[in-house]
């Protein structure tokens, strides 16, 4: 794997690699030291044009487990924002050495033009551009359902026939593109529910069922609700009136969980809106898997890092 | 030149049969003791010493496996490998006499792999090292404590271990 | 005294063969076999004659955005694609709202003397889209301002536009509208589809330009005033204009060369070179423009030539500006979408590139074409060339062409403006002889 940018070009045998890799990662996170010396001497460079802790930390840990070393390179309000051009910061980059760049920017595409731009060398992991995919969330999701699903034996599995909802602000995330190419890939059936105003126009193309209706869609007895945060701020551009009225229609609250079966699970790519999107008991449930998708989240970035840079160019994007 | 047999199935099992008293007797018996496979082939010739030891005295064959990948020093120079699982038996490797096995001793790279492997997965009352050969060629101050067969070669030679459950035969042979 | 050129064998538009002779700023006489006797000759066998090119939306950047392109190299680049004028769109800084501006950005393309620079004056003061800028002032100009547009913006407001439209009519002009609706579009960064959907890109839906446009023609035909649609871009946008010239309401409108070639899939490379507004669109839509071209509902092509600085284009597809240099590549972009595809021929093309828009923008001189007596403003085009397009083809100062790698037909090899020559042999003139050539042209003129 040269870079990771999107999971659209993702094949399934190629994802199925990185979720047994990420298999052997979380082993070693059960372990005393749970660190492994694969990727000493590499410099793995976390360039973040948007704030996120999480994200960031998350990397960060998965490079340090790997024995990497790491830098943050924050460049939200410092020049590098205030008019250097990413070919500038390419070269800058180029310049310490770095072996991997993760990078998140607030620009759909931004780790692409990092990648197709020929100033530096380094493998490129889109940690989240814009409202066009985040790829490792996405790989984090399908690995924690594939655990919930097969346990210890679920290398070498798809998600075939899994049928997974995700709910929400679909038009703004990266998450759900990256989920609905990926899950699909994998051979799970997914539908996405939301508000029209919400939905991407022209979805004709996508291996999906869309709806409105997300009572509807809980009837039909889902493996996996995915929950999508919502930006209350979305109101004030009239993608629906107010918060009450979006918690009404589109929350899964305690009475939708209810009516959900046993065996769904609950995911939400955090940081949630608790009482907004989710409510706090739909959260804590033992069918939530958000702390799971965390801690997971670490395993499947080590996998990726390992990949990206663990062995000769392969040329694949 | 063809390839030419140096072990036969025969010599294989009698090999192994006699690396499994060997261990039972350094280890002054079959208590306390781990044979841990080193991926790919290294996997099966533990299994099978297990499974010896384990009809010598039963309760002695407690065998897993060791995945290196992770703590080779050659990554980034070719493809990338992908790890396989490590499997440690329930008991640990904590005060245990570890037995690493693999099938073929050669510049010594991948038994210093495996040595920081343990580390990383806890402390062995000792360590040793089973092979089923050993062609020489040491780059790194490590010996086999339990041999099959010392097969001295040149560089320029391959020596292939094939072995019935993952080859479909059984033999060793050596090729120039 | 001007020196005399005789073009020999040349074919014209409509395919007849002809010598040209060229005097004192004057097409002198047509016909086989001219004497060649004074005259510099140019074998001309296997090149098309087409009346000089006018473009009715050039961004020549100055004043203000001289790191882009200056009127200097701005005519260049136009002279290389065989234009002989250019109207230079008023999104300077300062804005072109008033007469000083107007007259500065004329005379520095008389020095020049490329091309004939004629500015385009703001509707409304600093493109602020709330009060109208000094129309009447720049129309009495020494540039005699004829066509007034707010171009990169909008202007949106309908009383506001309602108002320009009378306003614009009292001074022979018109109004050309950049139809963008600006709420619909806010933040937008690429045709609205499947594509944008997948991309994460925020749309731009093709009712945004329709909107406007249908909006702008019902003002038009209220008020009687005349209307021209800047760089239409979509299906809708053709059918709405096609319904407003059944109806008689006097628009006209153009279409740039990216849109009759390029498609929207070209964001899947995340290359901003290929970002421009209005943005490219689908397979659809550049079928929908060609056909508007050949029945007539779009009556010009323009470039929209917007140059632009390497570092505006390096960046993320959100970040980097909109457009796309296309002065040097229009005409063999034209070549490949319409003549190569057999939509159109050369003398339709001789009217959507010279005689329509020189008579939406009042420029004298192109009513007859290449004729006895008429201003010699001409191009030699050798149809049968094919290039890679490279950096090596540009003569402005930017390099934003969505074309570099691309293979086109066609090449200007020649261009004749006001009787001297500014391109000879596929190269531009050096620009001390081109100025001496101009001033010795504009003393003949006066005198």
């Amino acid at each position: 794997m040269r870079h990771l940018l999107s999971t659209k070009d993702l094949a399934r045998e190629e994802a199925i690699v990185i979720l047994d890799v990420a298999e052997d990662m979380a082993e070693v996170a059960g372990r005393e030291v749970p660190r492994l010396p694969a990727l000493r001497g590499k410099t793995v460079v976390n360039l973040f044009y948007e704030d996120s802790t999480r994200t960031r930390i998350s990397f960060e840990a998965a490079a340090k487990r790997l024995s990497a070393d790491v830098i943050n390179f924050s460049a939200k309000g410092s020049s590098v924002s205030k008019g250097e051009s990413l070919k500038d910061t390419a070269q800058t980059l180029a310049a310490m050495g770095a072996d991997a760049v993760v990078v998140r920017h607030p620009a759909s595409g931004a780790p692409d033009v990092l990648a197709r731009g020929g100033w530096i060398d380094a493998g490129i992991v889109n940690a989240g551009d814009g409202t066009h995919e985040h790829p490792t969330q996405a790989l984090l999701d399908a690995f924690t359902i594939r655990r919930r699903l097969h346990g210890a034996a679920a290398r070498g599995h798809g998600l075939d026939g899994c049928r997974v909802t995700i709910v929400g602000d679909i038009l703004h995330s990266r998450v759900a593109r990256s989920n609905v190419w990926l899950l699909t890939a994998l051979g799970a059936r997914v539908s996405l529910v939301a508000p029209a105003t919400l939905m991407p126009v022209a979805l004709d193309r996508w291996p999906v069922e869309l709806g409105y209706d997300l009572d509807a869609a809980i009837a039909a007895g889902p493996d996996v609700i995915m929950m999508l945060r919502i930006q209350a701020e979305r109101m004030h551009d009239a993608f629906f009136p107010n918060a009450r009225e979006y918690s009404r229609q589109w929350g899964l609250d305690d009475e939708r969980m209810a009516a959900l079966p046993e065996r769904s699970m609950i995911m939400h790519p955090g940081p949630m809106n608790r009482g907004l999107e989710i409510s706090a008991g739909a959260a804590d449930s033992p069918r939530s898997t958000i702390r799971e998708q965390v801690a997971n989240g670490v395993s499947v970035r080590m996998a990726v890092l390992y990949l990206l840079l663990s062995g000769a160019m392969e040329g694949k994007a | 030149m063809p390839a030419r047999t140096v072990l036969q199935p025969s010599d294989i099992t009698r090999a192994l049969t006699r690396i499994s008293h060997e261990i039972l007797e350094s280890n002054r018996g079959g208590s306390d003791l781990v044979i841990l496979g080193i991926p790919t082939r290294g996997v099966v010739l533990a299994e099978r010493v297990g499974a010896i030891l384990e009809s010598i005295e039963p309760g002695s064959g407690t065998v897993g496996t060791l995945d290196i990948t992770m703590y080779r020093d050659d990554l980034g120079r070719n493809l990338t490998r992908t790890p396989r699982p490590t499997r440690i038996p329930p008991g640990g490797i904590d005060g245990k006499t570890v037995v690493l096995v693999d099938d073929v001793l050669f510049s010594g790279r991948t038994i210093r792999a495996a040595l920081d492997a343990m580390v990383d997965l806890g402390r062995p009352r000792a360590v040793r090292l089973a092979v089923l050969v050993d062609r020489g060629h040491r780059e790194l101050p490590i010996r086999a404590d339990f041999v099959g067969k010392n097969l001295p070669s040149s560089l320029a030679e391959r020596i292939n271990v094939r072995l019935d459950e993952i080859d479909g035969v059984e033999e060793v042979t050596i090729e120039p | 005294m001007t020196k005399r050129i005789l073009i020999r064998g040349a074919a014209l538009a409509d395919g007849t063969t002809t010598d040209i002779l060229v005097a004192d700023g004057l097409v002198a006489e047509l016909g086989a076999g001219l004497s060649d006797a004074g005259a510099s000759v140019v074998d001309a066998a296997g090149l098309i004659a087409l009346p000089g090119l006018v473009d009715l939306h050039t961004h020549l950047r100055e004043p203000g955005y001289e790191h882009s392109e200056t009127v200097l190299t701005g005519s260049r680049a136009a002279a290389i694609g065989g234009f002989t004028a250019v109207h230079a769109m008023a999104n300077t800084s300062p804005v072109a709202d008033t007469a000083g501006v107007v007259e500065q950005v004329q005379a520095l393309g008389d020095a020049a003397g490329y091309v004939t620079v004629r500015p385009v004056g703001a509707v409304t003061i600093g493109l602020g889209g709330t009060q109208l800028a000094e129309i009447g002032a720049m129309a009495q100009s020494r540039a005699r301002v004829r066509v007034f547009s707010d171009d990169g913006k909008c202007v949106s407001d309908a009383l506001l536009m309602r108002r320009a439209l009378e306003y614009v009519k009292t001074f022979d002009g018109v109004v050309a509208q950049h139809a963008q609706e600006p709420r619909l579009t806010d933040g937008a960064q690429m045709n609205e589809g499947a594509l944008s959907s997948e991309l994460g890109l925020t749309g731009w839906p093709a009712v945004a330009e329709e909107a406007i446009i249908a909006r702008d023609v019902l003002l038009a035909e209220h008020v009687g005033a005349r209307l021209h649609v800047c760089h239409v871009s979509t299906a809708g946008s053709v059918d709405v204009v096609r319904w407003a010239k059944a109806r008689g309401i006097p628009v006209t409108a153009e279409v740039t060369p990216h849109h009759l070639l390029l498609t929207e899939d070209l964001a899947l490379t995340w290359d901003a070179r290929f970002k421009v507004n209005p943005p490219l669109r689908s397979r659809d839509d550049v079928d929908a423009l060609r056909a508007g071209l050949a029945d007539g509902t779009i009556d010009v092509i323009a470039t929209d030539h917007a140059p632009h600085p390497v570092e505006e284009k390096e960046s993320a597809w959100s970040d980097a500006s909109f457009g796309m240099v296309g002065l040097e590549s229009a005409l063999s972009v034209v070549q490949a979408s319409l003549i190569d595809t057999g939509v159109l021929g050369w003398v339709d093309i001789a009217r959507l590139l010279s005689s329509a828009p020189a008579a939406i923008g009042r420029v004298a001189g192109y009513d007859r074409g290449i004729a006895v007596g008429a201003a010699a403003e001409f191009t030699l085009v050798d149809p049968s060339a094919s290039r890679e397009f490279s950096t090596e083809e540009l003569r402005g100062r930017s390099v934003n062409s969505p074309y570099l790698g691309m293979t086109l037909p066609g090449r200007v090899m020649m261009t004749v403006h006001s009787g001297y020559p500014t391109v000879v042999d596929g190269e531009v003139v050096a620009t001390e002889f081109v100025a001496a050539a101009a001033a010795e042209s504009r003393g003949f003129t006066r005198g």
